[in-house]
């Protein structure tokens, strides 16, 4: 009961990634949006550089999701 | 108020026990079984639900472009509008990307588009009541195999293809322009971790988003039984997982285009390395 106890705690605590994912997404699309309100004519030609960016950073998060799915299912 | 709220909490944790209609919910887990149908001849292989969800995508997208390339004509009609809006759209992702010479992978990109896209949206689709479990509807890119597959044939056509085309220059790829040369012992271990990580993000991107989304969509589901099944004033509490369950379901539709289109994005990025690699 103990080690199915620290097993579910355990996957809580791998999944606090997603937390810092979120905001790190935020800051991405918060930053385009800024950058696009002042110059919208240059909006299109980076959007493609914004989407890669999210890729990246939402990766992180999703190894920590990973991780707790994992621990999980042991 | 304390009081309600002990009862309401105490009553979800009990649900499973003091049932009185005999709902069930099936378990979220379960969709994402795999289940032979029958062996193909004598190899390990077997047909199972997964393969039959695939050639059932392969068949829809097949439906799909023969149907916009069917009637060609200057003035497009609606089919043809959409098989041509979707051809642009990946044409141009993958000039932007590669620039003009890594049009020869046109080919290749929109298949992967198109497969991806039509099995995350197939997946989406609800399953029929009480059919075999074999039939059931299933997402394959909610498995790390199949998407591994996918990242690395992408892997493997940067890599062969660079080889044969730059021969030992494509090896500048792990050394940037314009890096001072003091700076390599540093940057290229780092070039090298990043290269071989890249197989291994692709892969697990898009699957971690279609189970992670999936699992919430049947955890959802699953409230919903649930509270109806206990009876009462629970009953009525139930139109909030509904609702939440539909907003989950058109964010899913947004995710299911965004992971084929970075998908797609990332694998013209890494071609367009293996064309130019000396940037």
């Amino acid at each position: 009961m103990e080690m199915e106890a620290a097993k579910m705690i355990g996957a809580g605590i791998a999944a606090l990634p997603l937390a810092a994912a979120g905001i790190g997404l935020g800051l991405i699309f918060s930053s385009f949006l800024t950058g696009a309100f002042r110059n919208p004519s240059a909006a299109a030609a980076n959007r493609g550089t914004m989407f890669l960016a999210f890729a990246l950073t939402e990766f992180t998060g999703l190894l920590g999701f990973v991780l707790a799915m994992i621990i999980l299912g042991q | 108020m304390a009081d309600l709220l002990n009862v309401i909490i105490t009553n979800l944790l009990g649900l499973a026990k003091q049932n009185p209609i005999g709902l069930k919910a099936a378990d979220p887990m379960e969709q994402f079984e795999i289940v032979r149908i029958f062996p193909v001849g004598n190899t390990p292989f077997d047909f199972s639900n997964a393969s039959l969800s695939m050639v059932m995508v392969v068949v829809v997208s097949c439906i799909f472009m023969f149907l916009a390339t069917r009637k060609v004509s200057m003035v497009p009609g609606r089919m043809q509008a959409v098989g041509e809006t979707l051809h642009g759209f990946v044409s141009d992702m993958l000039r932007e990307m590669a620039g003009n010479d890594g049009l020869r992978f046109f080919p290749y990109i929109f298949t992967l588009f198109l497969f991806i896209f039509v099995a995350n949206l197939l997946g989406l689709l609800p399953t029929l009541p009480s059919i075999p479990k074999m039939f059931h509807v299933f997402t394959p890119t909610s498995h790390l195999a199949v998407t591994l597959s996918l990242a690395m044939i992408t892997i493997s056509i940067v890599l062969i293809y660079g080889l044969y085309k730059n021969g030992f220059k494509f090896f500048k790829l792990f050394l940037p322009g314009g890096v001072p040369l003091w700076l390599a012992p540093l940057i290229v271990p780092i070039e090298i971790v990043s290269f071989l990580s890249r197989p291994l993000s692709l892969a697990i991107r898009l699957f971690a988003n279609m189970f992670a989304g999936h699992l919430i969509l049947k955890l959802f589901a699953g409230f919903v039984v649930s509270l109806i099944a206990a009876g009462g004033l629970m009953s009525g509490l139930a139109i909030l997982p509904i609702l939440g369950n539909v907003a989950i379901y058109l964010l899913e539709i947004l995710v299911a285009f965004l992971q084929a289109y970075i998908f797609s994005v990332l694998s013209c990025m890494y071609l367009g390395d293996a064309l130019h690699p000396d940037h």
